[in-house]
């Protein structure tokens, strides 16, 4: 069978919308033959940029050295903050704020990973070895990561206009909340810390810039995808008229799940940087650049409370929330947390609900939009507490789910923050899920698990879905004179053209820019249905064009527009087709146009399919012969549907918002199996139900659902953004940040409950793409705690964490192993380590070599050359790492509280291009037995890529160095080392087993 | 993410590498399979002046029962190795751990001895090379030596290997008559380094264990006997005394609890399980 | 012995899906980068560099291996098979690819390459493998999209195929 062929069993009678139709897509994917940036050619000349990145979680930029990258054969320009300060204005967000971001560091870096220097060279290698030339000297800073510290008053300031690290604090009252609570039978709170991760796609961002001489503008071609808003933002930022600034997107994308919203910035400096090139310029983001410094969901503290009646009926929710943006904030953000704003009380039918929102910096990477966006934070804090008050009023937390839900006679429901919660049923999705999903086994299962002693629970969440998301939420982080003096904002438009050609083919063109969604295909099913014909009739061409397309601000693809958005507004736009092709059709099949129908490719009387015309004999009349149109008919057939929704209203003065326009709802549970032995959680069974309406082709939903619960699992189990305390970055590959692969995923059961169309959209339909990452992360964590009876669950469930919570105190060791040697290093940013040390040589001779540049440049490994720079400090250059991973520092050690021959301490410092290191210590001299006894103590931070991406072994690295420069100290003093590691634990395992090891 | 700039060498018998080695020595780097070197070069983590290709090296391409040890030649593969039909024979705990080394794709490439030379602590055919006592024949331009698995794995990606030496081979005892096997692997995903790797022999009454992912190499306990009732005391002394410590992956503690728990299951499974024929 | 330094850009000759290709590489030039943008095979994509992913997997002398970690000097002479060479010589989908297509087994498509010559190796050594060998077999392979289920299926249907159409043929 050709794959361009429609198979048999999806050639319906009542069209293809609702088909499990093979995507078209795939065609060109599957042979190799797909469109992303990097396959697109490129002018001879493009050149490729590369960054110099921070290597410090915050310090100030006290110079920048690119004399010797620009004198290279091949370096075309460089960027600096300097320069896009000059050249740019800040990139603009929703709301007034104290940071200024230019999409590279001016005069201070505030993450680790950040953009410093852009340079432009012949290819990508090359670019790598410039970058590598370029020397920053920075002034390192204390830094904050964790977002309520990070409000504190004497917390390090991340940014000079402002003296809180709260960038923005908005309190909302709706109803009564403080009555509610003050009546309560019962309230409880809980405090819930939801980890930073994002869905990292395959494919990283990408993007191809020149500068076009016609509009003084630029072209741009990268894998944006939108929302257009930010082109705007884009465009103010360059200084430029938004039309003379063009975008383009390929056909095809390697996913986004929002992370490519936020390449928006990296076009700002490429723009420049082609600018000052003259030439067209290329970047690819690597791995390594997309984890430290692409984009994430914003980490979020929440305290919840509650307030419930004794047979646990929630009356009113208090929500604080802290929630982490990293260094800066880029538009949209901080919009998750007022997406979500509108459905706080979820699906629930709670009037009382008090929020206070921080927007917190911190040093860690930016925020951007991820596949959820604010939903699984929300989520994650509401469901919890409904399990929680299910264990405190002594009741089945699926009963309290049930008790809480609205009932289906409320719809619409108007939520009290302001949702209009469009259509569904919950309860009836419950019992669906439940009965098919067998929750009766499963509970037998439990039982019969925990009568022979196994930790097993289960869990149970429900959620609230939105999808189109109405541009105006986002304003209400201001307030409301705030927005009464910006203007109202509201709606979400959306584009789709669709034309019929002279020869009666069919073209649709649309502002989606899907990332893998199989749009095309849904698109297709769409108008064909609409004008009798079949999708391979259809040429759906999603790649888009600013300069040329039907647009709006609110094009691109994230909160699930595509189902409710795009497919109205092809609808609307195939609709309007049909009518015009029925009117030019009536007039010569003699019948009224409201008499037409379109079928198999014939346009013919409704009551006479032998009265009829081909479908392409009226494309070939509004093309070759306007003349004969009927007189108000236009000729030529294209129609362009900007489809808005009236629902999606501004937010009004008491700062309800609609914020979304369909809503959907999700319930899940699944069972889980804790081993006491490892901490290992085991997803026995999990069941997931999602009514998103009209569903358009279940193979494509099907997709979005397995795919988010893949994306979900990793954020519940593996996935997470991990920095040091100090803001070191440790996650930097993807041997660090855990994706899960075929092996890990266990396989759901997936409920279809009875859909419950959308009122407001065309079709019926809702978003699908986001459901898991809502409700799975937290109904793993409900089974967890149900399992271990435990309140306090944070993700992700590393076997580690796990362990901590099911075990009591550890074993000791015998008396065999002493107590020192029971090592067991804590979690600190810093390595550690203390010891003495018997070298045969007096106090005063030991003395002497610590200050003798020319012997310490023998002792200190890998020291190349070693000088003295001014009293007690020696500046030189050494190459440390460990076997072939060396990297060559300039390195600066001062001796301080001198106290000759006895004590001193010792601050230094190293820097190269795997990273920096900053550390300090002290060492007391002894005479004994003839000889000195050398105590020292040290604490050294490793910081940069070495820190990011060498994991595992990075502390045994660095004690391995230190274990080498004191032995090389005993040897130059002109004695032997002996018992020290790894010897040492030979000799310990030796005396351990009694024997021989 | 792509390489410093390099030159590159491939030789075409053993005598050609360790000339090139000789001529270069630190700043040479031996490029074998690629799968830890080739990482570490797209990072600039790893800077050598020259490459030297051992992946067409006849004389390195052999796998060869010597009687007591099995040698296998510096350019076998792990997939090579995987796929010899006397793996399982003679080297069961091989023919355990091989599996969990990386992924198929990876081990049809990665090699044995470049495994070992890399010396990552997590790693597991460094593990086996530690439980079974095998060595190393260092090839240089000096001569060669066969150095023993305790002294060649020093620690974290150190070893006792000279910059002008090739590993031409390592040699692994075969198991012996009435000698037991275990191989235990605890990990988050599929193919990732082992957190905690271990792998137990059983010989008569004396029982050895190796444990990788906590030290800074993989360390072997050896105990002349090991009553049952024993072995939890010992294990946990032995948990305490490798030390370890915290990552973003697991915490120390988490390390020890895995020493005790596999270490129990693999001496455990040695009383039952795969004994030499 | 062959000796390539650093600033020079030497021939690279192999087959490519059959077909003698040619271009000019430094030595310190990745395989990926080599096919992508020397010989214009863009079907293999690049997610990672360092091994991870599995994005770039293509055969080398019938082996699936790492693309990204691989210079392109390796290659030469070598018989290097990759995505564009699944497709029938008449223009249709080869049965992998069919699988992946009937299965909804790609969204984006972005690690589909990848996935598709890891199987193209597999299926051959093992080809009636059980839901948990393929799924041991794919995890050197990471999806963003998919959640693997419809991509085991894929492998399953297309070992099926595959096992016909060898039956057919003996
Ligand atoms: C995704 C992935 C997962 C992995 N998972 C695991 C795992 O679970 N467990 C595991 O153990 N490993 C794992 N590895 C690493 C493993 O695959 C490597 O093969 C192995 O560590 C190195 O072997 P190689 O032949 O590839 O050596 P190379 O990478 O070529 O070299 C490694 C080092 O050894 C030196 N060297 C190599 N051969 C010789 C020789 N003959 N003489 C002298 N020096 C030599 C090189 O100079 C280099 O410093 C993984 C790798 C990847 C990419
Ligand atoms: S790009 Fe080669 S494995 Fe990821
Ligand atoms: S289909 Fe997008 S990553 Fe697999």
């Amino acid at each position: 069978m050709p794959d361009f062929a429609i198979p048999e069993d999806v050639r319906p009678e009542d069209g293809y919308v609702g088909r499990r139709m093979p995507r078209i897509e795939d065609r060109s994917l599957l042979r190799g033959e797909g469109g992303f940036v990097d396959d697109v050619p490129v002018k001879k000349g493009t050149l490729h940029a590369a960054f110099v990145r921070s290597p410090h979680a915050h310090a100030e930029v006290v110079a920048i050295d690119a004399s010797a990258a620009l004198a290279m054969p091949g370096v075309f320009a460089v960027v600096t903050g300097a320069d896009m300060a000059a050249e740019t204005d800040p990139m603009i967000v929703g709301f007034e704020n104290p940071i200024d971001y230019y999409g590279l560091a001016v005069d201070k870096v505030r993450y680790v990973g950040e953009p410093v220097v852009a340079v432009a060279a012949t290819d990508r290698y090359r670019a790598e070895d410039a970058a590598d030339l370029i020397r920053v000297t920075y002034n390192v800073l204390p830094a904050v990561v964790d977002p309520v510290t990070a409000c504190e008053p004497d917390a390090p300031k991340l940014h000079p206009r402002s003296d809180s690290n709260c960038v923005s604090k908005r309190h909302f009252v709706h109803g009564e909340p403080d009555r509610a609570f003050a009546e309560a039978e019962c309230t409880t709170e809980l405090t819930i810390r939801y980890p930073r991760n994002s869905i990292t796609p395959m494919e990283t961002y990408a993007a191809v810039v020149e500068a076009n001489s016609e509009t003084g503008g630029f072209d741009v071609l990268s894998n944006f995808q939108g929302p257009f808003s930010v082109h705007t933002v884009m465009a103010l930022a360059l200084r430029l008229r938004t039309a003379a600034l063009r975008h383009r997107s390929p056909k095809n994308s390697g996913g986004s799940f929002g992370s490519k919203l936020v390449i928006f910035p990296y076009i700002v400096v490429l723009c420049v940087l082609a600018r000052k090139a003259r030439r067209p310029v290329k970047w690819i983001e690597d791995r390594l650049e997309h984890l430290s410094a692409s984009s994430v969901a914003p980490n979020r503290v929440t305290k919840v409370e509650a307030a419930y009646t004794k047979d646990g009926t929630v009356t009113g929710l208090r929500l604080t929330h802290w929630d982490d943006h990293g260094a800066y904030l880029r538009a949209p953000m901080p919009a998750p947390i007022y997406r979500m704003h509108g459905v706080s009380t979820n699906g629930y039918g709670i009037r009382h609900l008090e929020v206070t929102n921080h927007i917190v910096s911190t040093n860690k990477c930016p925020t951007g939009a991820v596949r959820g966006f604010g939903g699984p934070q929300l989520y994650f804090a509401v469901e919890r507490m409904m399990q929680r008050i299910a264990v405190l009023t002594g009741q089945d937390p699926l009963d309290l789910i049930r008790k809480n839900l609205i009932t289906a006679d409320m719809f619409p429901y108007k939520a009290v923050a302001g949702s209009l919660l469009d259509s569904g049923d919950y309860h009836r999705t419950v019992d669906e899920t439940v009965e098919q999903g067998d929750l009766a086994a499963l509970k037998r299962k439990r039982d019969a698990a925990r009568a022979e002693g196994r930790l097993y629970g289960i869990g149970y969440a429900a959620c609230v879905e939105p999808s189109q998301s109405n541009m105006g939420y986002i304003s209400t982080v201001k307030t409301g004179r705030e927005r009464e003096r910006a203007g109202p904002k509201d709606g979400a438009v959306a584009s789709v053209t669709v034309a019929v050609d002279a020869l009666g083919s069919v073209n649709v063109i649309g502002d989606s820019v899907p990332q893998g969604q199989g749009h095309q295909t849904a698109l297709a099913q769409i108008v064909a249905d609409q004008l009798g014909l079949t999708p391979d009739d259809v040429v759906v061409a999603l790649d888009t064009d600013t300069a040329k397309d039907g647009w709006s601000i609110a094009a691109g693809n994230y909160s699930c527009r595509f189902a409710p958005a795009s497919a109205s507004a092809a609808h609307q736009a195939a609709t309007r087709v049909r009518e015009k092709m029925a009117r030019i059709a009536a007039a010569n099949l003699n019948v009224p146009a409201d008499n037409v129908e379109f079928t198999d490719g014939n346009i013919h009387a409704a009551n006479n399919p032998d009265n009829a015309i081909p479908f392409y004999r009226i494309g070939g009349l509004a093309h070759w012969s306007p003349s004969s149109l009927p007189d108000d008919v236009e000729p030529g057939i294209r129609e362009t549907a900007m489809w808005n929704a009236p629902e999606l209203t501004p937010t009004t003065a008491k700062d309800e918002i609609n914020t979304s326009l369909a809503y959907g709802f999700g319930f899940d549970f699944c069972g889980v199996e804790v081993d006491p032995d490892t901490g290992v959680v085991t997803v026995d069974r999990y069941v997931s139900a999602h009514d998103c309406g009209t569903i358009l082709n279940p193979g494509l939903a099907e997709g979005q659902i397995r795919g988010s619960w893949a994306s979900a699992y990793g954020a519940t189990f593996l996935e997470e953004f991990c920095y040091e305390e100090d803001g070191t970055f440790r996650s930097g590959t993807f041997a660090e940040y855990l994706v899960p692969t075929a092996a890990e995923l266990p396989d759901i059961r997936l409920v279809h409950p009875t859909p419950h169309p959308s009122p407001y959209t065309r079709l019926g339909a809702k978003g699908i793409a986001e459901g898991n990452q809502y409700t799975t992360p937290v109904c793993i964590a409900n089974a967890v705690a149900d399992a271990l009876g435990i309140a306090d669950i944070r993700l992700p469930l590393r076997p580690a964490r796990v362990l901590e919570w099911l075990q009591g105190e550890e074993p000791p060791p015998s008396a065999a192993v002493a107590p020192d040697e029971a090592a067991g290093e804590p979690a600190r940013p810093t390595i550690d380590g203390s010891g003495e040390m018997q070298v045969p040589a007096t106090p005063e001779q030991v003395w002497a070599l610590l200050l003798d540049p020319e012997r310490m440049a023998r002792i200190v490994p890998g020291c190349e050359r070693l000088e003295a720079a001014g009293d007690n400090s020696f500046a030189g250059t050494v190459v440390l790492g460990a076997g072939p991973v060396k990297g060559r520092f300039e390195a600066r050690i001062d001796l301080t509280d001198l106290e000759r021959p006895h004590r001193a301490r010792l601050v230094g410092a190293a820097d190269g291009p795997l990273g920096s290191s900053r550390g300090s210590g002290a060492f007391e001299l002894a005479a004994q037995d003839g000889g000195t006894l050398v105590r020292y103590r040290y604490s050294v931070e490793l910081s940069g890529k070495v820190a990011a991406v060498g994991g595992r072994m990075i502390r045994g690295a660095a004690r391995q160095l230190i274990d080498r420069f004191l032995r090389a100290l005993v040897r130059e003093a002109g004695g032997e080392a002996t018992d020290t590691p790894p010897r040492g634990l030979a000799g310990r395992l030796r005396r351990l087993a009694g024997g021989r090891t | 993410m792509k390489p410093a700039p390099f030159d590159y060498v491939r030789p075409e018998s053993i005598e050609e590498a360790v000339a090139a080695l000789a001529e270069h020595g630190d700043e040479a780097r031996v490029l074998a399979g690629g799968q830890s070197l080739m990482p570490m070069l797209n990072m600039r983590l790893v800077r050598p002046e020259i490459l030297v290709d051992i992946n067409r090296i006849p004389g390195l391409a052999g796998i060869d029962d010597e009687g007591d040890c099995i040698a296998i030649g510096g350019a076998v593969t792990q997939g090579d190795l995987a796929d010899w039909p006397d793996l399982a024979a003679t080297l069961p705990v091989v023919a355990d751990a091989l599996p969990h080394v990386g992924h198929f794709q990876t081990r049809n490439r990665g090699t044995v001895c470049g495994s070992l030379c890399h010396a990552d602590p997590s790693s597991e055919l460094p593990l086996c090379l530690a439980l079974l006592d095998g060595g190393i024949e260092l090839r240089s331009a000096r001569g060669v030596r066969t150095v023993s698995a305790d002294e060649f794995q020093q620690g974290i990606l150190t070893t006792a290997k000279a910059p002008d030496e090739l590993a031409v081979r390592a040699r692994l005892p075969k198991a012996r008559q009435g000698e037991r096997f275990a191989f235990r692997e605890f990990h988050l995903r599929h193919g990732d380094f082992a957190i905690v790797a271990v792998a137990a022999r059983r010989a008569g009454d004396a029982v050895s264990l190796a444990v990788g992912g906590v030290a800074d190499r993989p360390e072997v306990c050896h105990w002349e006997s090991l009553p049952d009732d024993a072995v939890d005391d010992a294990l946990n002394d032995l948990a305490w005394a490798l030390g370890g410590s915290d990552d973003i992956h697991a915490t120390a503690r988490h390390r020890r609890q895995l020493v005790r728990h596999l270490g129990r299951q693999a001496i455990a499974a040695t009383a039952g399980n795969r004994a030499a024929a | 012995m062959k000796r390539l330094n650093r600033d020079g850009r030497y021939p690279v000759r192999f087959t490519l899906n059959g077909m003698p290709e040619e271009g000019f590489a430094e030595p310190r030039m990745l395989l990926t980068d080599f096919l992508r943008q020397e010989i214009g095979a863009t079907g293999t994509h690049v997610a990672c560099e360092h091994g991870v992913c599995g994005a770039c997997t293509i055969r080398v002398g019938g082996k699936a291996v790492r693309a990204c970690l691989m210079l392109a000097v390796q290659a030469d002479g070598a018989g290097i098979e990759t995505i564009e060479g699944l497709t029938e010589p008449d223009g249709s989908l080869g049965p992998l690819q069919q699988a992946f297509h009937e299965n909804f087994a790609l969204q984006c498509g972005f690690c589909t390459p990848g996935f598709l010559m890891t199987l193209s190796e597999y299926l051959e050594k093992n080809p009636d493998p059980t839901v948990e060998e393929i799924k041991v077999a794919l995890s050197g392979n990471l999806c963003r999209c998919t959640g693997y289920h419809e991509i085991i299926n894929a492998s399953l249907d297309a070992a099926k195929a595959q096992r016909e159409r060898r039956r057919q043929q003996d």
